[in-house]
């Protein structure tokens, strides 16, 4: 029991993607213009970090080694259609905005990694685990570099606004550059946390 | 033709693939610490890039389209892109051993970098024909190319430089990416 809440909660700080890991940046870094934007991916990228985590290690005895990265694929690739086509079905709007991001979950380095490193060896409680904890740490990296870039750039957060009237906005925060910025400032920040904890 | 031209100059510039389209980010600070390696790199997304993507759009169009079979579109392109990969590395290997000593260790990492699916993707999206896929699939890794070349060549300089502590590594090499953005945005309007 104790490993599988280790395995869950070492995904929300200690190796929590993708500030720790540089893994799964393009989506980071393009989706977080709106924190709802960025809650709709992380969620989507939960679901197929599960099933692809489940699938892999359900199966880890029979996926021959030598062609199992393919196999993987094909896990991951049907995981991402079935949430493309739900997300489609119900939630239409959010699949207008997040536009060519659903369909690249598939090439996320993130969940192949998980595969590939962790549910491959391990069996299916530890891994739908491990599965869980670095996809909710991912949706809470996103959430927060999205809260970042939206308040400071258009004053709302949920598109509510939350910042006095006469507040204009830092709209560079929202255009590309800005998302490169932000996240270096976050990761140097991070390095900053780490080195205080490590001279505590 | 003047489309054509128009659509390659907004490609690389306007709405580079990677800095203002966020394709191809792992493999942008993965290799490009020194200039060497992102010349492999930068040679094989080229060549993968142009390839997948006429293969990619002939699948769809001839395969998926008349069989009703579009929802398909994302196992049977990152299977196309994967078994193409590994097809590209096998053939160099036999017929041009100094191009695949040369590209060799680049073309695994391919495979993972989203910049070949996304535009895969956006060429059937945005329903090109033949020709626009394959200009703008040469566009686009040019693009990207370009970003990451500039990008290793500055790298290069930041041994000779003071950087702090807390920002040397990802933090500064994605910082420079922003800055490198703002140029690249200056370019907005020009093309489509």
């Amino acid at each position: 029991m104790s490993r599988i809440v280790q395995e869950f909660t070492k995904g929300l700080w200690k190796e929590v993607p993708p500030f720790r890991f540089v893994l799964g940046l393009c989506p980071t870094l393009a989706v977080t213009s709106s924190v709802s934007s960025a809650l709709g991916l992380g969620c989507g990228v939960i679901f197929v970090l599960l099933v692809s985590n489940l699938l892999v290690s359900a199966f880890r005895n029979f996926i021959p080694s030598k062609i199992r990265v393919p196999v993987f694929i094909v896990i991951i690739a049907s995981a991402v259609t079935i949430v493309e086509l739900s997300m489609e079905a119900y939630f239409y709007p959010l699949y207008r905005v997040l536009g060519i991001w659903i369909p690249l979950i598939v090439v996320n380095c993130l969940i192949l990694g998980r595969a590939e490193a962790f549910a491959r060896k391990n069996p299916v409680l530890l891994s739908v685990a491990d599965g869980l904890g670095m996809g909710i740490g991912f949706t809470i990296s996103l959430v927060v570099l999205a809260s970042i870039r939206e308040i400071i750039g258009a004053g709302t957060w949920f598109g509510i606004r939350i910042m006095p009237d006469s507040y204009i906005g830092f709209q560079l925060l929202l255009r590309p550059p800005g998302a490169f910025l932000c996240l270096g400032f976050i990761l140097a920040f991070m390095n900053f946390i780490s080195m205080r904890m490590e001279h505590k | 033709m003047s489309d054509y031209i128009l659509m390659m100059i907004s490609a690389i510039f306007a709405n580079n693939i990677l800095l203002i389209k966020f394709l191809g980010n792992c493999p942008f600070v993965g290799v490009s610490t020194s200039l060497e390696s992102a010349i492999g790199m930068s040679g094989a997304a080229l060549f993968v890039n142009v390839m997948a993507s006429c293969i990619t759009w002939m699948v769809y169009n001839f395969v998926l389209v008349p069989f009703e079979l579009e929802y398909l579109r994302t196992v049977v392109f990152i299977l196309v892109i994967a078994s193409l990969v590994q097809l590209v590395e096998i053939v160099l290997q036999k017929v041009a051993p100094a191009l695949y000593r040369a590209l060799g260790i680049y073309l695994p990492l391919i495979t993972t970098n989203c910049m070949i699916f996304g535009v895969a993707v956006l060429n059937v999206q945005q329903k090109h024909t033949f020709m626009e896929t394959l200009v703008y699939s040469i566009a686009t890794a040019i693009g990207w190319d370009l970003a990451l070349l500039i990008l290793a060549g500055i790298r290069e300089r930041f041994a000779l430089g003071k950087i702090p502590t807390l920002f040397q590594g990802f933090p500064i090499a994605l910082i420079t990416a922003g800055m490198m953005g703002l140029c690249f945005a200056g370019f907005l309007g020009l093309g489509q």
